[in-house]
């Protein structure tokens, strides 16, 4: 049981390459074959397309207010506390401005991470399941967030 | 009667056009080894010449198992695209002066291909694209008994689009399809374009629902590489966007 299986070896690690024995040729990732599958009817991809789009504009918008309104405005930073929230809360207007930058914001994200998980990840395996953690992720934060947005009790101890 | 003879030949050697050129070439031999190398190849070339000259010059007189793909060798057929000094251009409309030859050349193959060997990738996931937008006229009823005509106004329309050689160099460098690809890539989409925005053409409907599925037109991230790299000048990113507008103002 010494180390004398060369031939073994060698021609799984290719050590002589001939013309009978060529080197493995690498194949681009996913590469388009006669048997890929047919278009599918739908406007999914359309739509994510459109919606990355719009919920961009509106969240510069959204996001800018909230980055003022929090950070620069009043006192700063520094006047950030429960009762800060507490007392924007309670004005309907700023719990639709939050719910609507908590939604925009976070599928635009997903929308966002799932083209590159799309574009990087090469085998079907690792795609389904970064996918199935990014939308887990996902419908979680949306809806712990809108839970505490709705269900806010400035009076909780 | 001699001395004027010598005179002219040592005047032409004074003014000789050649200059010395490294190429650097990116070899992969599968029957040697699995591993690609640049090899380097020193030539004397006139700077005036083509990339595509330099290679036969080295096929020719230093190595002959230098392998690359060429036909026509003027720009039409689409046979030698490959990525020269790390852009995707035709060797044979790329002359050395314009790629600086003072340092040494770069030649690979063009990327998200499998080599087959040195410069020679398998084209066929290319076509494979390229036929699954279905690149031929479709109409119906009866075939007319005369040309079909067009006005000058409906040709101008996809012109742009009509010049597109299969050379594959704006497809190998779109980053998309490096990584992936089940993406139809910018030629295939092209091609689509000539055909969607010709008005003699009754499946504008059916090509537009094949660039509408999720490999088609909205995984372009616009970088333009396509449209840099394009031998034609077709605005290749112009047209994939002409593509999307097209599908979203036919929904809505």
């Amino acid at each position: 049981m010494s180390a004398e299986t060369p031939s073994a070896i060698g021609a799984v690690e290719g050590a002589a390459y001939g013309p009978d024995n060529p080197a493995p040729y690498i194949e681009p990732p996913r590469k388009r074959t006669g048997r890929t599958p047919r278009s599918t009817r739908g406007n999914f991809e359309m739509a994510a397309w459109l919606f990355m789009r719009l919920s961009g504009v509106v969240l510069v918008v959204l996001v800018i207010g909230h980055l003022l309104i929090q950070l620069v405005l009043d006192g700063g930073v520094s006047k950030i506390g429960f009762a800060f929230v507490a007392g924007r809360w309670a004005n309907p207007f700023w719990q639709v401005w939050d719910l609507l930058m908590l939604w925009l914001a976070m599928l635009h994200g997903a929308n966002g991470l799932r083209t590159v998980i799309n574009d990087y990840a090469e085998r079907p395996n690792t795609r389904l399941w970064l996918k199935g953690l990014l939308y887990t992720a996902t419908v979680f934060t949306i809806l712990l967030g809108t839970l505490v947005i709705f269900t806010f009790d400035p009076n909780i101890r | 009667m001699a001395t004027p003879t010598m005179d002219k030949v040592e005047a032409e050697a004074v003014s000789s056009p050649y200059i010395t050129v490294t190429f650097r070439i990116r070899r992969f031999n599968p029957e040697i080894s699995d591993a690609a190398v640049w090899e380097d190849f020193q030539i004397e070339i006139d700077p005036k010449e083509r990339v595509l000259d330099g290679l036969h010059k080295i096929k020719w007189d230093v190595d002959g198992s230098l392998t690359f793909r060429r036909s026509c060798a003027h720009g039409i057929c689409g046979s030698d695209a490959m990525r020269i000094n790390g852009k995707n251009r035709l060797a044979c409309k790329t002359l050395i002066k314009d790629i600086n030859p003072d340092k040494p050349i770069t030649i690979e193959a063009i990327k998200g291909l499998t080599v087959l060997k040195d410069l020679v990738v398998d084209m066929e996931p290319f076509f494979q694209a390229y036929r699954d937008v279905m690149p031929f006229l479709v109409t119906k009823g009866n075939e007319p008994t005369r040309e079909r005509l067009q006005s000058a106004e409906d040709r101008e329309r996809f012109d742009d689009t009509t010049k597109c050689i299969l050379c594959a160099a704006c497809t190998s460098s779109c980053p998309v399809f490096w990584n992936d690809g089940q993406y139809f890539g910018p030629a295939a989409i092209v091609n689509a374009h000539r055909f969607i925005f010709d008005s003699r053409d009754e499946a504008g409907e059916q090509r537009l629902e094949i660039l509408n599925d999720k490999d088609g037109v909205w995984r372009c991230r616009t970088t333009f590489n396509c449209t840099d790299a394009c031998p034609r000048g077709i605005e290749v990113t112009k047209a994939i966007q002409e593509v999307k507008r097209a599908l979203i103002t036919r929904r809505f």
